[in-house]
């Protein structure tokens, strides 16, 4: 017997595991990667898991090498993943690039640890947000994840995939040291509860199929490998045929496109979990391992008669310019949780506008921030104006 | 007035049918070799008598790297240095498409050496077409891991301080199943050689000692095109089957040529499946068949 691609049920796992069970139940039959701590329990589970089920699990010399197969794989017309943490997603940042550029679907997760360099390979941060927004070279919108729990390990990666499958682009999934390694109650649905979204196909005859011709909400349907079509990919700047033009218009055609997908199905990506919003006046937003603490500190605040709001990021790219925007001028202050030196705390600021002061609460990583921590910024920003 | 050339009727080339005949003109230059090895390339695979659509073209960055650009498969043209690995996901997902990477030596062998040693290695079922040209041609002519020791480029002015590789040697070692060298003179072996290497299983190599006129051969004043390919052609030595290490590269003395590797190796898949298999009778591989649609 095969083992089951789905396993459904109520299962005590890690997030690492969790994120592996979550790339299957979407799909996913193609993992390359290299091990780095804290991500290594992906790989090691996709390692088991993906040839029980008639996958392909390939361990490469390097994440640079990693990024490049899974694009290869995806246009293979095959689900893929890799996994890394900070020093491999630095690796991977170029041919993050190409596809991006190329329009190839497929999920990376990062695991992250704290930074600079070497860092503290086994131990919390959240430093790579920015370098999930634009680590790569040249201008593009991409799209970012951030689980909190296993369990969200679990639903997420499943939405990873569909949003990569659905826009055609590399999506992120930027998890945590803590949320990978901690064990925690994961319930997979049944198969047929799994919505799942599949790479949209050409329909014309292949004599008139123009690869990177959009459909007018931006995206291009996908004619991979051996399917006929005679498929020109690549990474220099290119027309609706995949073919490279080397000027400044089909540069700003180009580009534009793959930025417009993007900034223009914002409704459809974003996605946030919104807590006592209606009379909030101080609002937290975190998001990833520190939305748990923070989500803590604004019930403790409650519970003292601070009327504390959040708003928990489950996608943080594109950001959610629109609510904080709207928010920011019926609310007396705004915080950002999260484990790096101030990141999204700017896209915090710039959405706010001024209309609200806005302030941090972070360490540089290492540890989990202390729920009292936030709790005690919320009161300081509670009383400071209220 | 190129326009009115460009309009006068071009008559048909027998490999139209592979080529993306409405990107021709193509971008390289008078007297550059790559086109000859591209159309033995192509006459390779058409020998074959395989399926087109059941044929990819991979390749890196650089002068031979736009091959991908104008044969008429599905092609992709990667970031410098990947190509193995972006074939070696499209080989595992799409086991039954035959891979072909081209690319020219400092892509395979500087930015992109570590993948092509484990590449080999995994003995992945893709053929690999090294053009050799001395030299990185598409960005002017620098220093490549194949430059010879004191030859100029635009970084080696007084003459380059560093061994170059031999490229064979390199991959006989890596675990290659098959390996070839000729100069882009000797046309017909060179097409005969990417056909064996086509229908080998597991990762086959065949390096093309190519003129770059422009770049390499105008610093180290080795005279027109046809008068480079003359002088690469004139210091080969044919030595078939010879051990690759004493199959010299040396443009001084001598242009060792010849197949050198063509053995049997199990594949990466070949043991992927085995492995799996023993534990798992049903084992299901990756094949399209087996896969189910979701």
């Amino acid at each position: 017997m095969l083992a089951k691609e789905v396993k459904t049920g109520i299962h005590f796992i890690n997030g690492d595991e969790a994120c592996c069970e979550g790339a299957i139940a979407a799909g996913c039959r193609f993992f390359a990667g290299y091990p780095i701590t804290p991500a290594t329990e992906v790989a090691e589970a996709m390692s088991r898991r993906l040839p029980e089920i008639g996958g392909i699990y390939i361990q490469m010399e390097d994440e640079i090498a990693s990024m490049a197969a899974i694009l290869g794989a995806s246009w293979g017309g095959v689900k893929s993943m890799t996994s890394t943490s900070g020093p491999g997603f630095s690796l991977m940042m170029e041919n993050i690039g190409l596809g991006v550029c190329t329009e190839t679907p497929c999920v990376v997760c990062n695991v992250q640890r704290a930074g600079p360099s070497t860092g503290l390979p086994t131990a919390v941060a959240q430093g790579d947000m920015m370098q999930a927004r634009w680590g790569s070279h040249g201008h593009y919108e991409i799209i970012a994840l951030a689980p909190s729990s296993p369990q969200e390990m679990f639903d997420f990666t499943i939405r990873a995939f569909n949003l990569s499958e659905y826009f055609r682009i590399p999506v992120l999934l930027m998890a945590d040291e803590v949320v990978g390694h901690m064990n925690e109650r994961v319930v997979i649905p049944r198969e047929e509860e799994i919505e799942i979204i599949n790479r949209r196909k050409p329909t014309v005859p292949r004599e008139d199929y123009l690869p990177y011709e959009a459909d007018p909400d931006g995206i291009a349907p996908m004619a991979t490998c051996g399917e006929g079509y005679r498929v020109h990919v690549t990474g220099l700047t290119h027309d609706e045929r995949g073919y490279p033009v080397m000027d400044a218009k089909t540069q700003e055609k180009m580009v534009s496109r793959l930025v417009g997908k993007i900034r223009n199905n914002r409704d459809k990506i974003i996605s946030t979990k919104n807590l006592y919003l209606d009379d909030a006046d101080v609002v937290v937003v975190s998001y990833g391992i520190t939305a748990r603490s923070a989500m803590q500190a604004v019930s403790n605040a409650r519970k003292e008669g601070i009327k504390a709001g959040m708003v928990k990021l489950e996608t943080v790219w594109p950001f959610p310019e629109e609510l904080i925007r709207s928010l920011a001028p019926q609310t007396n202050a705004m915080i950002m949780a999260e484990i790096n030196g101030g990141q999204m705390v700017l896209e915090l600021e710039r959405a706010a506008c001024g209309a609200c002061p806005v302030s941090l609460v972070s360490n540089f990583g290492g540890s989990i921030l202390h729920p009292n921590l936030i709790a005690n910024a919320i009161s300081k920003m509670a009383k400071g104006k209220t | 007035m190129t326009t009115a050339k460009a309009q006068k009727s071009v008559p048909p080339h027998p490999m139209d049918s592979l080529l993306r005949t409405e990107r021709i003109p193509h971008i390289w230059c008078p007297g550059c070799g790559i086109g000859t090895v591209f159309s033995a390339v192509l006459a390779a695979i058409k020998n074959t008598g395989w399926d087109p659509d059941d044929i990819a073209m991979v390749s890196g960055i650089g002068c031979t790297g736009r091959m991908a650009g104008y044969i008429r498969l599905d092609s992709f043209h990667t970031t410098h240095g990947r190509a193995l690995p972006f074939a070696t996901g499209l080989k595992l997902a799409k086991p039954e498409t035959k891979i072909i990477v081209v690319s020219g030596d400092g892509d395979l062998f500087a930015i992109g050496g570590n993948h092509f040693i484990h590449a080999a290695r995994r003995n992945m079922d893709i053929t690999v077409v090294c053009v050799n040209n001395l030299n990185y041609g598409m960005t002017g002519g620098q220093q490549a891991p194949s430059t010879p020791l004191g030859a100029k480029t635009t970084t080696t002015v007084n003459g380059s301080p560093e061994e170059p590789f031999n490229f064979c040697n390199l991959a006989a070692s890596c675990g290659a199943t098959y390996v070839a060298r000729w100069t882009a003179m000797q046309v017909r072996s060179l097409r005969s050689s990417i056909g064996e290497a086509l229908h080998k299983r597991g990762f086959s190599f065949v390096e093309v000692v190519t003129p770059c006129p422009s770049s390499f051969g105008r610093r180290n004043r080795m005279g027109t095109a046809l008068e480079m390919l003359k002088f690469y052609h004139g210091r080969s030595v044919i030595r078939s089957d010879i051990d690759p290490k004493d199959a010299t590269m040396d443009i001084d003395r001598e242009i060792v040529v010849g197949k050198f590797v063509d053995i049997e190796r199990p594949t990466f898949m070949d043991h992927y499946e085995r492995i799996n298999r023993a534990k798992m009778p049903q084992w299901l591989s990756m094949h399209p068949d087996h896969q189910k649609t979701r």
